[in-house]
């Protein structure tokens, strides 16, 4: 399958890799997909106290779009606030990757996991 | 110097050997009769390098040449086969015997014949790959007609009991094919032991040409079918159509090769496909997919947990090797000869196929092992699975967010 120029660059310099230790303070994880489907993303935010994304970081199994549709997403977040990161769409992922149709569910992984790391914030932050 | 990438996907496809081109080229060329032409010296010289190929192609697995057919190819022979058998016999009854983890041109041509109003069991098989031999007979019936079973598997390369099943057929009356198009010049083929009524063969697995296969017809005890390409009769009616001379005259030259050299070059591959083994054992989490003693040398499928298949073929783009096979490398699901092995998913989702052949050599292999190691930590470093892993967490009792 051909990769656009931009997948590549992604795949092969993957952004933001790795983990922040779970009781950092303001760290939320979203983690969605599963082995079984061939894809699992783990992404991770570092919320300030001014509710702006500090830092991200992610990791991922998955085909070389999906390393690249998190890897974006990583980089996207930065500098948001969290509501302004749930507005992150699949379609903007999917274009800005020139994603073929067959790779469009990695975007939404992608969405997806911002959604997820959203929401475990918002539970952490309301208890 | 090593020349990039290094081809690694032989059960795709085979170079045609140097020595099977040359002799191919004057029947392009000069030596264009058809073979069919009785009236004149052009049709004689073709005929006669006809059924030259067709003895060598007999020769190699110990049958008779009259009793091989040429055809476009595997799936044709298969097709013609089970097909042509099935229809011809539908009045001794209706029930058909295959296999899971068979080749797509038989596993399609079988749901084929399910909606003709057919019966068809597709046999598990065990977690080797092999089929369990007790579980093939308590699967037989009194309607019976046809077993097919694979010799050779694609994506594992696991060899099937093909003489004890063909004892159990013949012993029943029940007709058996065997598709043997990665058996060429890997397995000895005995067909004057072994119990099989049909075999399909194919050239360009066996450093032959692309678009020219055949398919082996017992004689004795006669085997009967229904043509499933009708015209001027060619190939005794079983298979019409202009015969192509150039393809017959390579498929014939690359299995005289293949008999006179399979024995030392077998040899040479598996301790080429060991060296790889070996290469890779020691890294944490490596599964081989399907027997290793009932296999081909030429033949590695592994998985590599944790790191998805498709993300380590662009990370060893230098290798041309396969995740599946590559007639479902394009689509996204995970192997289904996999998943018949009772693989779970995410090793079926990790698996590369290896296929070492003829024009490999060990400094390739070296590479291919170096590179591996390499691109396999950088992969799980990315992997949230093997942190995971790395943390204790046991990945069949997290709750996933299936997709």
């Amino acid at each position: 399958m051909a990769y656009s120029e931009k997948v590549l660059d992604h795949y092969e310099n993957p952004r933001n890799v790795g983990s922040f230790g779970k009781e950092e303070e303001g760290v939320a994880t979203g983690m969605v997909g599963a082995p079984a489907c061939g894809d699992v993303m783990k992404l991770q935010i570092k919320v300030g106290k001014d509710g702006v994304i500090e830092d991200a970081k992610f990791k991922t199994y998955g085909c070389g779009s999906a390393i690249a549709s998190s890897s974006l997403v990583t980089e996207w977040v930065k500098g948001k606030t969290i509501d302004q990161a749930l507005e992150i769409k699949n379609t903007q992922i999917a274009e800005e990757l020139a994603l073929p149709p067959v790779k469009i569910h990695c975007s939404i992984l992608a969405e997806d996991a911002i959604k997820a790391a959203v929401a475990d914030y918002k539970k952490k932050h309301t208890e | 110097m090593l020349k990039l990438p290094i081809y690694l996907d032989y059960s795709a496809t085979t170079p045609v050997d140097p020595r099977v081109a040359e002799k191919m080229i004057p029947y392009l060329v000069e030596k264009f009769g058809n073979p069919a032409s009785r009236s004149h010296a052009f049709g004689w010289e073709a005929e006669a390098a006809v059924e030259e190929a067709r003895e060598e192609v007999a020769r190699l697995v110990n049958a008779d040449p009259k009793e091989i057919v040429w055809t476009s190819g595997a799936t044709e022979s298969d097709n013609l086969a089970i097909k042509g058998a099935v229809h011809f016999y539908s009045s001794k009854g209706k029930h058909v015997i295959t296999v899971k983890t068979e080749h797509k041109a038989v596993l399609d041509t079988c749901r084929e014949l399910e909606r003709q109003g057919f019966e068809v069991t597709y046999l598990d098989v065990q977690e080797n790959g092999l089929i369990d031999l007790d579980t093939f007979k308590a699967a037989l019936r009194h309607d019976t007609i046809l077993v097919s079973v694979m010799f050779v598997n694609n994506e594992i390369g696991v060899i099937q009991p093909i003489e004890e099943i063909g004892e159990i057929c013949r012993e029943k009356g029940i007709i058996f094919h065997v598709d043997a198009a990665q058996a060429t010049g890997k397995v000895d083929i005995d067909l004057g032991k072994l119990k099989v009524d049909l075999m399909s063969f194919s050239a360009h697995k066996t450093y032959g040409p692309k678009g020219i296969g055949a398919l082996y017809v017992r004689r004795k005890p006669r085997v009967r079918l229904e043509s499933q390409m009708h015209g001027g009769g060619h190939e005794r009616g079983f298979r019409s159509g202009t015969l192509p001379t150039h393809q017959i005259v390579g498929m014939g030259e690359a299995f005289r090769i293949a008999r006179e050299e399979m024995a030392v070059e077998n040899k040479r591959i598996g301790a080429l496909r060991d060296r790889l083994l070996k290469g890779l054992s020691d890294i944490d989490h490596v599964f081989v997919n399907g027997d290793l003693e009932h296999r081909i040398p030429h033949n590695l499928n592994v998985s590599f947990a944790y790191v998805e298949g498709e993300s380590m073929l662009m990370a060893i783009k230098d290798l041309a090797v396969s995740s599946g096979s590559a007639c479902t490398s394009a689509s996204l699901e995970p192997s289904y000869v996999l998943r018949a092995l009772g693989r779970d998913d995410e090793l079926a989702h990790s698996s590369i196929r290896f296929t070492l052949g003829r024009f490999n050599t060990e400094e390739e292999v070296d590479y291919a092992i170096k590179l591996l190691r390499e691109k396999i930590g950088k992969l799980r470093e990315l992997s949230p699975l093997w942190e995971m892993v790395q943390e204790g967490v046991d990945l069949n009792t997290v709750q996933w967010a299936a997709h």
